[in-house]
């Protein structure tokens, strides 16, 4: 029963004025080959408020997903569409769009089904808004029978005070049976003066009409560089773009909206920090030292909250590995955390709102776009940004292989958490070039580094969460709120940490094995080959 | 899915305007429904305004060479197609008989598919006893029996259940219902009385007879489409509140 639909608007310069209904001329031109009819309390019709919702790194958007709330008198509907075919619906009462909701959060449903994985943790935040009056009219053959059905639809979307109408939208819509008569409709239409095919979808024109596209955050590295840039300013550009970033989610962070904030903002200060510790020497003599304090203290300030995030967003999971205690046992511990980290988040709250912050912000976006905008070509030592690229990479290459190949079974602990700070800086500064090298070559060098980086990371963490949770217990004990079986269920779960972090140990020799090889030195040298030869080859001018 | 059959050996006794008015009652219930115009007269398409054709004729139909799905066409009611009737039709007995296995089953067969589309089929079926009826009660859930309150329809009800209970398998539920009553004559109330006493299977709706009953063919629509308010209307709407009740689709 689903109808073959044919859209069109109304040119944006034709929206009608007080004298002139372009909607009435369109029906004048349908009248003269149709009934026109119109129906009333047809299915769909009346008011109709839409708000668009996707996670602040446009999750679904990437996936290729509209999620769609309709407002309704009693509750309202959620609709999932994919290149606008429905996929999913479903009900929803008590559920107010305007506020920011965690997918898990959401009513079980078909809708939840398919977004609750790929949104989590993220919050649905409403993208875009759009109320409006849509009418149908029902299109007769020469025996009053209905063979097709014009919908229309004005909406008008709110950007501040302004209430900005869209184009009004027509949508042909064909009864089962009749499609040539839905076809004659459409071209009737396409014939009109003043009528388009639709060329975007209503969600696209809402956010274009607010000022916003898809997209328009995303937590990774986004700087616009090329390579004859002078090395200054690209350096500049890029610490701009993370400036950008961590600015971007302060609100979300203080709102407490969801914990990917502020794990947005730590990478945005972590990248600054690197940033500025291996390409820093491009700027202005002096420039960057003094700020390298300062996001020390605010990346400081960040992690407390961040740990306890990281608890409490794998509680379940870990729980769910107990085998000697019981799940139950450890909720003491995990209202222990919820606790602390109330108390932590006014901290970081009262940090982020503190003039100390505000001044960092303002005072190296003033400085950065200073050196952005300085006239003339490269202000230090004359080189590019492709010469800063190739030169840092290889240097960050060679630190890489170098430490890691030190890295015996015999070796401390330690040395392998240095090695994952190198691989991170490498990371980082793989990703700041990225424009600038060829993108099959930085894929597969992305690749081998994020196992490398993988099998660190899980044994990093797994001895800084075992580390932390006997800080915690202990903590527990002097608040007299640790019951015996939760201060076991707590071993257990070091012991469970243990285990991962003696896996990951094991797993490091193949791991390295694979980046730091001579397949992976060679996906290294095709990555910075030049045209004035290979990248390790060349002298560091930097 | 559920099929139900608007069935009676006799004619003039309230098949169609059963069978138009029960879906469109189901359809705006929320049902998708589907309504078959078997009877090459074709009043419930013209009820609908669908002109009573159907490309290849009931042949392509039956043979299969062409799908019951790009035969069917939407009404003007949300949720109620229509597969119009043909003239073809007619001989509708002789292409079911030649079919090569179990031609009584051959509808049943040609609805199949139709089950994740519909919730309800309404069949409206010409007045006969033939090949054609005895394939619509193996296809029906339930055979909907419009009876006039008369010595002799009751006679046929009679033969008609026991026609079905010599089915092998699967048996139709007989559901009879009163059709064109008038109240003002003796006879029609004391058979109404009796029969309902006497036979659970049938509707304790009656529908009355009335001219408006009559104007569907002027206004070419459903009676709770043109007046939902009228008696007529509200009559429909009781006994499809029966039969709704009596088993989930």
């Amino acid at each position: 029963m689903t109808p073959d639909l044919r859209r069109f608007e109304l040119d944006g310069e034709n929206g009608g004025t007080p004298d002139h209904d372009p909607v009435s001329a369109v029906l004048g031109v349908l009248g003269q080959a149709f009934g026109v009819v119109t129906e009333h309390a047809a299915p769909g019709s009346g008011a109709r408020q839409r708000t668009w919702l996707d996670t602040f790194d446009w999750r679904l958007n990437r996936a290729g997903l509209v999620l769609e709330y309709e407002h309704a008198r009693r509750g309202g509907r959620l609709l999932l569409s994919k290149d606008g075919i429905p996929q999913a619906e479903q009900p929803v009462s008590g559920w107010r769009s305007s506020r920011p909701c965690l997918a898990e959060d959401l009513p079980p449903g078909p809708v939840r089904d398919q977004i609750v994985r790929l949104a989590s943790p993220r919050a649905l935040l409403p993208m875009a808004a759009a109320a409006g009056m849509v009418s149908v009219t029902r299109l007769l053959n020469a025996d009053g029978k209905t063979v097709a059905r014009l919908i229309v639809d004005r909406s008008t979307v709110t950007r501040g005070d302004q209430a900005i109408r869209l184009p009004p939208r027509l949508t042909v819509a064909e009864v089962r049976g009749y499609p040539g008569q839905a076809r004659r409709a459409a071209r009737l239409l396409a014939d009109t003066p003043g009528v388009f095919p639709v060329q975007q979808s209503t969600f696209l024109e809402a956010l274009h009409a607010v000022g916003r596209h898809p997209d328009d955050y995303s937590g990774g590295v986004t700087a616009e560089i090329t390579a004859q840039m002078p090395a200054s300013v690209a350096v500049a550009i890029l610490l701009l773009g993370l400036l950008d970033t961590l600015e971007q989610n302060v609100d979300g962070v203080l709102r407490d909206i969801d914990i990917e904030f502020l794990h947005d903002l730590r990478v945005a200060v972590r990248r600054t920090r690197s940033a500025i510790k291996l390409l820093g020497d491009v700027l202005p003599d002096g420039l960057a030292a003094p700020y390298a304090a300062e996001f020390k203290w605010l990346g400081d300030l960040t992690t407390p909250t961040r740990d306890l995030d990281v608890h409490l967003a794998g509680f379940d999971a870990m729980a769910a590995q107990l085998v000697a205690a019981s799940p139950a046992d450890l909720e003491p511990f995990r209202a222990f955390l919820v606790r602390r980290r109330a108390r932590e988040f006014r901290r970081l709250a009262a940090g982020l709102r503190s003039a100390r912050f505000r001044a960092i912000t303002d005072h190296w976006r003033k400085a950065l776009v200073e050196v952005r905008d300085a006239a003339g070509p490269a202000t230090r030592r004359g080189i590019t940004a492709d010469d800063l690229a190739v030169a840092k990479t290889a240097r960050m290459f060679r630190r890489v292989v170098a430490q890691g190949g030190a890295i015996t079974p015999a070796s401390a602990p330690e040395s392998l958490h240095n090695l994952r700070k190198r691989c991170k800086e490498l990371r980082y500064v793989l990703e700041f070039f990225a424009p600038l090298h060829d993108p099959v070559a930085y894929r597969k060098v992305l690749g081998d580094l994020k196992q490398l980086q993988d099998c660190l990371g899980e044994f990093q963490d797994s001895q800084v969460q075992r580390e932390e949770i006997h800080v915690l217990a202990d903590a527990m004990l002097a608040e007299r709120a640790a019951p015996a079986a939760t201060l076991l269920a707590m071993g257990e779960i070091v012991a469970n940490l243990a285990r991962s972090q003696a896996e990951a140990r094991a797993d490091f020799a193949l791991r390295f094995a694979r980046f730091a090889g001579p397949a992976g030195q060679q996906r290294f040298r095709a990555l910075l080959a030049r045209p004035y030869g290979p990248g390790l080859d060349r002298p560091n001018r930097s | 899915m559920k099929v139900y059959a608007t069935y009676n050996i006799k004619g003039g006794v309230g098949k169609t305007t059963a069978a138009v008015n029960l879906a469109y009652l189901s359809a705006a219930d929320g049902y998708r429904t589907l309504l078959w115009d078997l009877d090459p007269q074709g009043a419930a398409s013209f009820l609908f305004r669908i002109k009573p054709r159907v490309k290849g004729g009931g042949k392509a139909l039956i043979r299969g060479t062409k799908a019951l799905d790009d035969a069917i066409k939407g009404t003007d009611f949300e949720n109620l197609d229509l597969l119009p009737a043909d003239f073809t039709y007619r001989n509708m007995d002789l292409l079911l008989g030649g079919a090569d296995k179990k031609p009584t089953r051959k509808l049943a067969q040609l609805l199949r598919p139709l089950a994740a589309e519909y919730d309800n089929v309404f069949l409206d079926c010409p007045p006969s006893i033939s090949l054609v009826s005895e394939n619509v009660m193996h296809a029906a859930d339930v055979l909907l029996v419009p009876l006039i309150p008369t010595t002799l329809s009751v006679r046929t009800l009679d033969q008609l259940t026991e026609f079905v209970a010599g089915f092998h398998g699967r048996q139709p539920e007989v559901r009879a219902f009163f059709s064109m009553v008038d109240r003002r004559k003796r006879l029609h109330q004391d058979i109404t009385a009796k029969l309902l006493a006497e036979r659970p299977g049938v509707a304790a709706t009656p529908i009355p007879a009335l001219s408006l009953i009559e104007r569907m063919s002027v206004e070419r629509a459903p009676v709770a489409a043109f007046a939902p308010r009228s008696q007529a209307a509200r009559a429909f709407g009781a006994l499809w509140a029966e039969l709704r009740s009596d088993s989930p689709s």
